[in-house]
């Protein structure tokens, strides 16, 4: 789980690129609090051919990307 | 000894990047109300770049003003760049800069040097362009801030708007886009020195050698392309003339290596404010998503959009590159068909 809460972009996006490209997991959860931060991990994920689902709660969002088979 | 001062972590947002959303302007000023007057040839209920009041058959006042945080770590370029984009509303209506008053906030704790360095830049510029710094007003706040109030003047025969675009016209751009991506990844160190370099380089390229090329043709509109993004910028223009934009993408000059950053999800968050703005507006066809993306970053002191006679377009083009190496034929000016503004290629 990578928290990047607090963080304002290009952070976070930065923060998962690191770790996907450290121990490219199958699955990877991040958690943000901005829409910009979803649309820009988003958009990192589908380059790297992961799928991602996101779960909106007070404000914040948990991203879970997921390894395309 | 003073400690080194990195001007952009004192900003929230760069350059820019940091203006009001399209939409969002719109609604602040919805229901204000606008005094006429026959001799004000463009007023701020136009969307245009500056105000023009005409003071006589031959000449017309060009007033625009221009401000912002910090979008690079020198202060002197810093400087530089804010003065550049301020003077650039001017030349982007066909004027001539004169006098310019700056537009300052400094934090009480930043050292006078950096201070003095941002004015020094913003001095340069505004000589280069052949204009006079008659003086200004400086405020304290946590955020610098700094930019131009820009007088200039016109032939009032001579104003381009953005809203004179007519069917056939062609359309040229001036500089190339990625500069709201890089300055937003230069902050975690993400864009190559060689790359950053070319960036200040664009920013800080007086679009004074454009607005003279493209005066001696016959050019219909015109406008800057800056926060609101190549595509919303485009918008203002097709909207205002009532015509619909073509705009061929693989022509379009978009910095490589911001490409590459849009891409994996690098992108400032005006970008999404430009978008959602303008979207509405815009037929992507089969553009990638990173290439359309390049084309709702937000620019700051970017090049002029330029729609030009077609008889005209190929002798401005050629003059342009003279002037500015990085010109670009972009698109064509068609009559609108009752859909979208604009469609990307």
């Amino acid at each position: 789980m990578i928290d990047a809460r607090g963080l304002s972009c290009p952070m976070p996006v930065v923060m998962v690129q690191n770790e996907v490209k450290k121990s490219s997991p199958d699955e990877l959860k991040v958690q943000v609090d901005s829409m910009v931060c979803v649309e820009n991990i988003t958009r990192f994920a589908n380059t790297k051919k992961y799928d991602v689902e996101v779960e909106k709660k007070d404000g914040e969002f948990t991203l879970t990307l997921k390894k395309r088979k | 000894m003073e400690k080194e001062v990195k001007l952009t972590k004192l900003a929230n947002c760069a350059g820019c990047g940091a203006k009001v959303g399209a939409g969002v302007l719109a609604k602040l000023l919805d229901g204000l109300k606008v005094r006429q007057d026959p001799n004000l040839l463009v007023g701020f209920d136009k969307s245009d770049d500056a105000s023009v009041y005409k003071v006589s058959d031959d000449l017309a006042l060009v007033q625009t003003v221009d401000f912002f945080p910090p979008i690079a770590d020198d202060p002197y370029t810093f400087g530089a760049i804010a003065a550049t984009n301020a003077l650039s509303d001017v030349y982007a209506m066909g004027g001539e800069p004169k006098l310019a008053l700056n537009i300052m906030a400094v934090p009480a704790d930043l050292p006078k040097e950096a201070v003095h360095q941002i004015l020094h830049g913003g001095y340069d510029k505004a000589y280069e362009a052949g204009a006079i710094i008659t003086g200004g007003h400086s405020i304290l706040d946590d955020e610098p801030k700094y930019g131009l109030a820009v007088t200039g003047f016109v032939h009032p025969d001579k104003v381009l708007t953005n809203s004179g675009a007519k069917e056939g016209d062609v359309l040229l751009l001036t500089k190339p886009l990625g500069i709201g991506i890089l300055t937003t990844a230069a902050k975690a160190d993400l864009v190559s020195e060689e790359t950053m370099a070319y960036a200040v380089k664009l920013m800080t390229t007086l679009n004074k050698g454009a607005r003279d090329a493209m005066v001696k043709y016959c050019v219909h509109a015109c406008t800057d392309v800056t926060g609101f993004a190549l595509l919303g910028h485009t918008c203002e223009m097709a909207q205002g003339s009532d015509v619909e934009i073509h705009l061929n993408v693989n022509d379009i000059d978009l910095i490589e290596e911001a490409l590459e950053l849009a891409r994996i999800g690098v992108l400032p968050e005006g970008m999404y404010r430009n978008r959602s703005f303008a979207e509405a507006y815009v037929d992507a066809g089969e553009v990638e998503l990173a290439k359309q993306d390049m084309l709702y970053d937000p620019q700051t002191s970017g090049g002029l959009l330029i729609a030009v006679h077609p008889d005209d377009a190929d002798a401005l083009f050629e003059e342009l590159k003279g002037a500015v190496p990085s010109a670009q034929k972009i698109g064509v000016v068609q009559k609108y068909s009752g859909g979208k503004r604009i469609y990307l290629h």
